[in-house]
């Protein structure tokens, strides 16, 4: 039966490693290291200041220890800061991008050349700490969007990085957002301009490459009065026996009446049986609704990385704007997951919904944590929270820690939880029908995960079911 | 079709089948009857494959493409793809399971297995229309999560709505006609008349003789503690449905 069967590992397709010349600084952290990175990115001075501010903040703040996660103390003084393939001088077009990066991207399924490209999504391609290519640019130029990576976004447009930059996440909100806040080197920046529905789906695809190099993506996504963006994010890594590090900071603003919505699928190397290598994921991601009328919505799919810290977050700040929380959390062999939300109502008549999906096999752990807070001017504000745990075998673990902190009694919010286990009868009724015992097992968590997987674009949909497939495949004998 | 010798099958160390003969030839009807907790529904999950029963002694042969094969050999998967159904007496709730999805993905996976090209939701559709209309139903059940919500009635009809699209060899309805009411009833019998054909066979198991007014069984067989104390003809049924089970227990 399935419950005392374990999930046979399954060979993670996204493990290849590329082989190509790297240029790293110096192991470890301290202010040099930071004055190289942003020398090299040929920043302005107020960006190497905000850098080394935040770096000093950091020196004081402790490794935060709240989230229900085991594992052993990160040396940061062991990781490299900054890697990036080689070039020979700045790229102007994609014609210039190292084949072999591009291979690598197209291997991944994300094809950048002009005759290859996804129809109907433009990508940010970020390898290690640099971004190598972002597509379709001149189209979304056309209408006035900006899409490109942050550190041009720094150069091009300094006034809105300058002043958004930390305004969500600011570098001092948590020991890791500060420490990205020091040694960021790339990641994407989108401004959506007022009235305008972004014609393509925006998407960047994080790669870690290099060895033992920690990577510190930044977003920042604009949306300014009336606008619209479709955001998608993935990210893969090699299987490498030694952990890696990725914190990384995205932060959302919108308008008034505009809407961002945010999807992930994040498919970190999380490791092997025994919990030897992956990926420490530890993220800081906010949304500050600051229009009326304006939404943010995060969709996410966690089914990577060795340590999953992560809460995407929205607060609402204007009149009636509305946050969203979808995520679907799998976990296998040793993984640990503590992933949620918090939704801060601000506003008069916000609203927020959490849907929350976790399920657990081998020896995993999967928690969710969120938090609902109503400030005393958030008047008839509404949240609806519904938490579900799946549990498949007898030595996975699923915790809940909803926290709830409610200052105006106008509010109303809705609390759901539960936890399952796939039955027998279930996988009977569903053999008995001819499927196999991995498809039932599949169909069973993919109807669990509906309820959020409808809420991603239709590829990302697609590739979200096959993800959780290969998962669990081979998962019940 | 099936040949089953001297059956024994226990659940958690308690026997249930005690010695089961049976044998089902190609386009028959047996009706099953017997009073609760005489082992009805466990042989038709034994046949099906359910792995909470064990099977202790006896065996339980099918003929697959005109060769006898031990049948206790086979995965559910398996038996099902080989033509063997079962219409459950409690139908299964998978919620976030489209009823229609997981209909195709069944149809196309048998079909796959006999070497028939799978088809798309739209031609799909099409094969379903007339089924559904000759089991009374609304359309829009199909586009519902699998038996979530459904009435007893509709859990019912969609099973053999089921057994419509698959069509078994060999199907076994376990009290397909609990919670049924009388209309729901007709419309369900009608249905499993349709389907039947000289080429399958049909085991309906049943408490009351009314589902055998609709339905009319070649064979009907008494079981109790998990025996089959007599067998019979139509006639049988009526006989109990007068004189109850005593007078063969006794």
């Amino acid at each position: 039966m399935s419950s005392d069967n374990n999930l046979i590992e399954k060979e993670y397709k996204y493990g290849f490693y590329t082989d190509i010349e790297t240029e790293e600084f110096p192991r470890g952290l301290n202010e040099e290291i930071i004055k190289l990175i942003s020398a090299k990115k040929d920043e302005p001075t107020w960006m190497l200041e905000y850098r080394l501010k935040a770096y000093r903040h950091w020196l004081t703040m402790k490794e935060p220890s709240w989230a229900k996660l085991d594992y052993p103390k990160i040396d940061f003084q062991s990781i490299f800061y900054y890697a990036a393939p080689k070039k020979k001088e700045s790229l102007t077009s994609l014609e210039e991008v190292d084949p072999d990066l591009l291979e690598t991207f197209e291997r991944l399924g994300i094809p950048l050349g002009e005759q290859k490209r996804i129809s109907g999504v433009a990508v940010d391609a970020v390898f290690d700490s640099v971004s190598v290519a972002t597509t379709h640019k001149e189209e979304l130029e056309k209408v006035g969007v900006i899409f490109c990576s942050i550190s041009d976004a720094i150069k091009e447009h300094p006034e809105l990085v300058k002043k958004y930059l930390g305004s969500v996440v600011p570098h001092t909100d948590n020991y890791y957002a500060a420490l990205n806040a020091a040694v960021f080197s790339d990641g994407s920046f989108v401004y959506i301009p007022k009235g305008v529905t972004c014609p393509l789906d925006l998407s960047t695809y994080f790669r870690i490459n290099a060895k033992e190099t920690g990577q510190f993506e930044r977003t920042l996504i604009i949306a300014d009065e009336g606008s619209y963006v479709n955001y998608l994010e993935g990210c893969t890594a090699p299987e490498r026996p030694e952990h890696q590090l990725h914190a990384a900071v995205v932060e959302l603003v919108t308008f008034d009446d505009a809407e961002i919505k945010y999807s992930t699928v994040q498919n970190w190397y999380a490791g092997n049986k025994k919990g030897e290598g992956g990926v420490y994921n530890f993220v800081t991601k906010r949304g500050h609704c600051l229009g009326k009328n304006s939404k943010i919505s995060w969709t996410q799919v966690e089914a990577g990385s060795a340590i999953t810290w992560k809460y995407p977050s929205c607060v609402l700040i204007g009149e009636n704007s509305q946050g969203a929380f979808y995520s679907v959390a799998l976990t296998n062999n040793r993984m640990q997951a503590d992933t949620g939300t918090k939704m801060i109502h601000v506003g008069k008549n916000t609203k927020s919904t959490i849907i929350s999906k976790g399920i657990s096999t081998d020896e995993s752990v999967n928690n969710y944590r969120g938090l609902v807070k109503i400030m005393p001017s958030a008047k008839n504000s509404r949240n609806y929270s519904q938490c579900d745990s799946m549990l498949v075998g007898e030595r996975c673990g699923a915790n809940t820690f909803p926290y709830i902190d409610v200052k105006n009694e106008t509010a109303t919010l809705e609390h759901e939880a539960s936890t399952s286990k796939i039955s027998e009868d279930q996988l009977f009724y569903l053999q008995s029908r001819g499927l196999d015992m991995e498809k039932c097992v599949s169909m069973i968590v993919n109807g669990f995960c509906h309820q959020v997987f409808k809420e991603l674009p239709l590829e990302f949909s697609v590739e979200a079911v096959k993800l959780i497939e290969m998962k669990l495949e081979n998962s019940i004998g | 079709m099936i040949k089953i010798e001297n059956l024994h099958a226990s659940v958690n160390d308690s026997e249930i089948l005690n010695g089961i003969n049976l044998e089902i030839k190609r386009g028959e009807v047996h009706a099953i009857m017997g009073p609760n907790g005489s082992g009805k529904s466990t042989l038709s999950k034994v046949i099906a494959g359910h792995p909470s029963y064990e099977v202790t002694e006896g065996s339980v042969t099918y003929e697959i493409n005109g060769k006898a094969k031990d049948l206790l050999e086979f995965e559910p998967d398996q038996r099902a793809k080989e033509g063997i159904f079962l219409s459950f007496q409690y139908p299964i709730e998978v919620p976030g399971v489209s009823n229609i999805d997981f209909l195709r993905e069944s149809y196309n996976t048998i079909c796959g297995h006999h070497g028939t090209s799978s088809v798309d939701e739209e031609q799909f559709r099409d094969f379903l229309k007339p089924k559904i209309e000759m089991l009374g139903m609304d359309p829009s059940f199909l586009n519902r999560p699998l038996n979530q919500g459904f009435s007893g009635g509709e859990k019912k009809k969609n099973e053999i709505l089921q057994m419509a699209v698959l069509n078994p060899r060999l199907a076994l309805l376990d009290e397909t006609d609990s919670g049924l009411d009388i209309d729901a009833l007709q419309t369900v019998a009608n249905g499993v008349n349709k389907l039947r054909s000289k080429f399958n066979s049909i085991v309906l198991i049943t408490h009351y003789q009314r589902l055998l007014d609709y339905i009319e069984p070649d064979y009907v067989h008494v079981l109790h503690k998990g025996k089959i104390i007599k067998s019979g003809g139509p006639e049988l049924a009526l006989e109990l449905e007068n004189k109850g089970y005593d007078w063969l227990i006794n």
